[in-house]
């Protein structure tokens, strides 16, 4: 299990004048725990795929690395040993400076997972960054965690810091160019902190809905609908435990920032550190795959980009126009390679081809008369004659036959075959592997249990897989046509009818006008102030009392739950024990006092007296006595106080008067038998008589009627008080 | 002042608040409650002249109060502006009273509407240019919420407000802070936040306020303003029910789409389907940036798709400009103290060397002091030992000797005995105050005569 590097380790020990410092850590998740990029990630885990023919983790470390982070944490989950194997033929083992160590999991299904083990290894000493291995930037963290610190130490339950960049979603089909879901956000302008999060957005609901507490304590509050979040995260060692603490935490936006924003009981604080010129954004889908791999080839990524990264041996040039050609490219006179390209070492192309910005990867092999346009293809794939392929990803090892044809947002895993003039159409995804049966559409479970079990099979024996695959070969061959190999996935129902969203195609037109026009609807209905109430004068304030309502039913649930335990516990000889201890847990859920659970228990036990009484020949009064007899140890755990004891006799008047009127002539018996079973002592009843003595007549019918009682007590207790305390 | 032109300005002056009980009665309606020995109204109509708004409907509630402002105004503005007094029924609303004179309401392209309990220094020629530049069909005036409770005063009476400064709107801007993206009053400022997101989309970003007010004082683009009272006849309140529809609907207007044909305005709903070339060269002659309501109009790839869509402006004053309404008795010793203190711009009259005015026909006792921010109106008499702080005193008082004033208002016609301590308190006009009576924190009513030697604190006296 990932052993811990050495190096690291000792290099703190070493340095004793640097103990105070401690080194900046990162970690790096090498899982998204979505299963956005299927079918490619069941074969190979996303932060492995190319873009412009380096691997996102490259572009990831490198920016850690850049920006002054000595220790990075990788987590490995899903394809764990691929990820594994690559770091240690990469370079990034034997860096000065700079400790990357593998963690692996197989059993984490969520970031929360990850950060939870994270925390059990108890490797992180101090601020570190968050962030997964899918996250271009070049940002500089200075800034940030400056800020960061300086927060902290004024405020130790600022534990977070997120960076946010400007990027305004298209408002009619609400979603950002990163082709991520539009994100409300509230931030408190002076201090930066963030005060809400709404991600995943309700579109049906046209009201961004915000607790009056946020604005009780701010005069101003900042909605924005025009921040992308960056998913680089500067937290304090703090939220390792917090996830920890809250094991239910799984996402680390949907659970954890809502968590804590909506928690202010611990008061936890987030803020955001927005940033203006630099580059961060995050590889969550195709679409964003598409946009982030123009970005790099547009140098906004600068200096990640192909000609200043080089990785392995081949050296990328930059020529005019945004053209990146590597070494030992093979092209045809005629053909004709557009701007804003990137094509890999040993590649050919053949005569009449056309290329407009797409990126090519290395050693793949190019027909003539072949038109690329949009497209990212990754290596060694071989192109046949005349083939049109556009906007669509196509992964290693991919054969097109001659004359075959690709449509807009097409995912070719690896090793597909597409037959002779075979068109594949629009968002089809193909693999050589078949469709996992959907057992659970999670999205948490990115390369869910039954998948990874079938794609570690698939990368430790590539040979066992292919003759799985001749098998299957006949059967498929008709999908993609004579020749072709490889399973068109069926569109799975619901989340992928929207496929043209996250899809690396340009969104359609028609799509967009379509979006325009539920827009124009929702509007419609906004507008006659269904949704928003017309303020003021027109419509009288009916909230309160609605609250109030709540509240009462709130009460009535928590005694009817109390009563049908405790019935539950008679009717089927629960223990004393098992009963107290529901009773318990329903006082937590419901956050009641230890008193409403005395009341709640009372009346339960008399309730069931009651009913026994009428079912049964005896008397009440001797069900009473049996009941108390039976279960007061039930009640007593929550008669600790005096307080608690008056409430037990105030509900008893409660009931007496109003609900169980049965038991009204037996009031001062029952009382009496309460202080014989030790159920409320006399100051309890003493009390309860000073407290009624200034009420209403109507208030005192009980008292009056324990008046010879309570004299009996205080008789008692000025003759013989010393007795007593002796009993 | 060209852009003053067509304009008209409706003032609302209210009627008989039960708010400014008993310092108002159907012989002194709100508008003429003196304000620093002037009528409130009188500030509006003021601040109205130096813009050279001049074309004004003052709108008074109840006929009585309606008799008593018109002919104060006919004396007191009858060569300075051009003034129509009209009386509506009581209790209409803001809309309502509107409605009720809209007949009035048929030439202009613009109407002003002012509170006439503002007091303010607000240049209104600017609301009314910001109102034209944008061509919006609402503009806003919004100024700094006030602070409530006074500076110095703690133990002013009333309010049992916190001491966190007074919520009145909850306001949404642009980041612009030109354009009235979201707003909720009265009851619904205590209330969660609910935010359309269909304009959060458009704008991007939207920055609620709560340190912000509106003032009160509204332009409106007149055909629009009638649409809308016509069309919602449930429309009781300008600021709590048209603002907000209006508010509500900038992205989809539905206004004047069954109005009469507006061939002649040149309202967003005729430029948006114009060509974009045009509407550009439109923006532009108007010189303002292309803003989202126009970005959003065009759509997101520039296709026109005639969406109509309509400007709610706002004009912030700046926060060195004084805005207050008189909507409560803490507001009038708010205002009074501020008028004769820190804002003496406002109150018209010049300041002595001691930052006072005492009117020179006012008498002073030997040993008798009249502090800095004080003002003795004309023919007050004062006695021997005398001390005045802070305070206004009106016209033709008569005060005994030994008589302590601070933080108070003192109207006309006032008779105060010897050694009377008057503290944080109201007396209005004709009251009289027999020897040693102590007041703190107490309004007296018209004609009141408070008996020798009595000590009130915190109270209202009122002849029944």
């Amino acid at each position: 299990m990932g052993a811990p590097k050495k190096s690291s380790a000792a290099r703190v020990s070493e340095d004793s004048d640097e103990l105070v410092r401690v080194p900046l850590q990162a970690i790096l998740l090498a899982d998204s725990f979505t299963t956005k990029f299927r079918p490619i990630t069941l074969e190979r885990p996303k932060v492995l795929l190319p873009l412009v023919n380096v691997p996102m983790i490259d572009y990831t470390l490198t920016w850690l690395e850049s920006a002054g982070v000595e220790e990075v944490f990788v987590f490995c989950c899903a394809h764990s040993k691929q990820v594994i194997s690559y770091l240690e033929e990469s370079e990034w083992f034997s860096q000065p400076n700079f400790a990357v160590t593998t963690i692996e999991s197989h059993n984490s299904v969520s970031a929360g997972d990850a950060l939870r083990l994270i925390y059990e290894r108890n490797v992180i000493h101090g601020d570190f960054v968050l962030i997964s291995g899918d996250t271009i930037s070049n940002m500089s963290l200075t800034e940030a965690l400056r800020e960061h610190k300086e927060r902290k130490k004024k405020d130790s339950n600022a534990v977070m810091t997120m960076v946010i960049k400007r990027s305004k979603p298209n408002p009619a089909i609400h979603q950002s160019r990163l082709g991520t879901d539009e994100l409300f956000v509230a931030i408190d302008p002076d201090t930066k902190q963030l005060l809400y999060y709404e991600d995943k957005a309700d579109n049906s609901k046209g009201i961004l809905h915000l607790e009056k507490s946020l604005l009780s304590d701010n005069p101003s509050l900042s909605l924005h609908h025009d921040k992308q979040d960056c998913y680089i995260d500067i937290c304090s060692p703090e939220v390792l435990s917090l996830f920890t603490d809250n094991f239910d935490y799984q996402h680390l936006r949907r659970h954890f920032v809502k968590g804590l924003l909506v928690d202010d009981l611990m008061g936890y604080k987030i803020f955001v550190h927005e940033i203006h010129s630099d580059y961060a954004a995050r590889i969550d889908n195709f679409r964003s795959y598409d946009t982030v791999s123009k970005d790099i080839i547009h140098r906004w990524t600068y200096p990640l980009v192909p000609d200043v990264m080089n990785f392995g041996n081949t050296a990328t040039k930059l020529e005019r126009q945004g053209m990146y050609r590597a070494s030992e490219i093979s092209q045809s006179q005629s053909a004709v390679i557009g701007p804003f390209t990137a094509i890999g070492f040993g590649t050919k192309i053949g005569n009449h081809s056309k290329i407009l910005s797409s990126v090519i990867g290395e050693g793949c092999n190019i027909g003539s008369n072949v038109h690329i346009e949009g497209c990212y293809i990754f290596n060694h794939v071989t192109i046949e004659d005349g083939c049109i392929l556009r906007n669509a990803i196509v992964c290693d090892g991919v054969t097109m036959k001659s004359g075959a044809v690709l449509e807009p947002g097409v995912i070719l895993s690896f090793k597909v075959v597409v037959g002779q003039e075979f068109v594949v159409p629009r968002y089809s995804q193909v693999s050589l592997l078949q469709q996992p049966v959907e057992e659970d559409s999670d999205e948490e479970l990115e390369y869910a249990d039954s998948t990874s079990a079938m794609t570690s099979k698939v990368d430790n024996s590539d040979v066992e897989d292919t003759s799985q695959v001749l098998d299957t070969h006949f059967q498929s061959s008709s999908e993609l046509g004579v020749g072709g190999d490889g399973y068109i996935w069926s569109k799975c129902e619901g989340g992928h009818e929207e496929e043209w969203r996250h899809s690396v195609a340009p969104i359609p037109a028609d799509k967009i006008s379509e979006a325009m026009k539920i827009m124009e609807d929702e509007l419609e209905l906004t507008h006659d102030g269904s949704i928003l109430p017309p303020s003021g004068e027109l419509k009288p304030d009916s909230n309160d009392s609605e609250d109030d309502d709540n509240e009462d039913s709130r009460d009535d649930y928590f005694e009817k739950e109390v009563e049908a335990t405790f019935l539950r516990a008679v009717n089927e000889n629960i223990q004393e024990d098992h009963l107290i201890l529901e009773v318990n847990s329903l006082k937590l859920s419901y956050n009641k006092l230890a008193a409403d659970c005395a009341g709640a228990v009372f009346y339960a036990m008399m309730k069931y007296a009651l009913d026994s009484a009428r079912s049964s020949a005896g008397s009440l009064i001797q069900n009473v006595k049996s009941v108390l007899t039976k279960w007061k140890n039930v009640l007593t755990p929550y008669l600790t106080d005096i307080d608690d004891q008056i409430e037990v006799i105030l509900k008893f008047e409660e009931m007496c008067s109003e609900s169980v009127r049965e038991f009204a002539p037996l009031f001062s018996t029952i009382l009496h038998l309460m202080y014989d079973e030790e159920i409320v002592e006399e100051d309890a009843i003493l009390r309860w008589d000073d407290e009624k003595r200034d009420a209403d007549e109507s208030d005192k019918v009980f008292v009056n009627q324990a008046q010879a009682m309570i004299e009996w007590l205080r008789h008692a207790e000025e003759e013989d008080g010393d007795e007593e305390e002796e009993e | 002042m060209m852009v003053m032109m067509d304009f008209k300005v409706v003032v609302l002056a209210g009627g008989v608040s039960k708010k400014l009980l008993p310092l108002v009665s159907k012989e002194l309606p709100n508008a003429l409650l003196p304000v620093a020995n002037r009528p409130l109204l009188s500030y509006t109509l003021d601040l109205l002249e130096l813009s050279n708004l001049k074309d004004l409907i003052v709108v008074v509630e109840g006929r009585d109060a309606a008799r008593e402002v018109g002919s104060w105004i006919s004396a007191a503005y009858a060569d300075r502006l051009q003034v129509e007094v009209a009386a509506v029924p009581e209790d209409v609303g803001t809309a309502g009273a509107i409605r009720a004179i809209s007949r009035y309401l048929t030439t202009a392209k613009d109407i002003l509407v002012v509170s006439g309990d503002l007091v303010s220094d607000v240049p209104l020629g600017a609301v009314a240019a910001t109102h034209r530049r944008h061509d919006a069909f609402v503009t806003a005036m919004l100024c700094s919420a006030p602070v409530s409770g006074s500076l110095d005063s703690g133990s002013s009476g009333g309010k049992d407000k916190t001491k966190k400064p007074g919520r009145y709107d909850l306001i949404g801007l642009d980041p612009t802070k030109q354009f009235l993206l979201h707003i909720a009053t009265g009851a619904e400022v205590g209330k969660d936040l609910r935010v359309q997101k269909s304009i959060l989309r458009a704008a991007g970003e939207i920055e609620i306020r709560a340190d912000l007010m509106d003032a009160h004082l509204y332009a409106f683009k007149r055909s629009v303003l009638l649409e809308v009272l016509e069309q919602k006849g449930t429309f009781h309140s300008l600021k709590q029910d048209v603002l907000p529809y209006l508010v509500r609907s900038q992205l989809k207007s539905d206004v004047l789409l069954n109005g009469i044909p507006q061939a002649e305005e040149n309202g967003n709903e005729k430029v948006i389907s114009q060509s974009n070339q045009q509407m550009i060269s439109q923006i532009l002659a108007n010189a303002s940036e292309p803003t989202f309501h126009l970005r959003y109009a065009l759509g997101p790839h520039g296709s026109s798709s005639a969406r109509r869509t309509h400007k709610c402006c706002v004009y912030i004053a700046g926060s060195s400009k004084y805005c207050a309404r008189l909507n409560s008795i803490q507001a009038y010793s708010d205002i009074n103290r501020y008028v004769i203190g820190e804002a003496s711009h406002l109150s018209g009259y010049s300041f002595s060397s001691h930052n006072n005015i005492i009117d020179p026909s006012a008498e002073l006792g030997a040993k008798t002091t009249v502090g800095p921010h004080c003002m003795l109106g004309e023919g007050s008499q004062m006695g021997d030992k005398c001390s005045v702080k802070r305070s206004v005193i009106g016209r033709h008082c008569r005060i005994g000797a030994n008589v302590k004033v601070v933080n108070s208002i003192v109207m006309n016609h006032v008779t105060i005995g010897d050694s009377c301590s008057i503290q944080g308190s109201v007396i209005c006009s004709n009251v009289q105050l027999q020897e040693r009576a102590v007041l703190k924190d107490c309004q007296v009513g018209a004609g009141f005569v408070v008996t020798a030697g009595s000590e009130c604190k915190g109270e209202v006296l009122a002849k029944k």
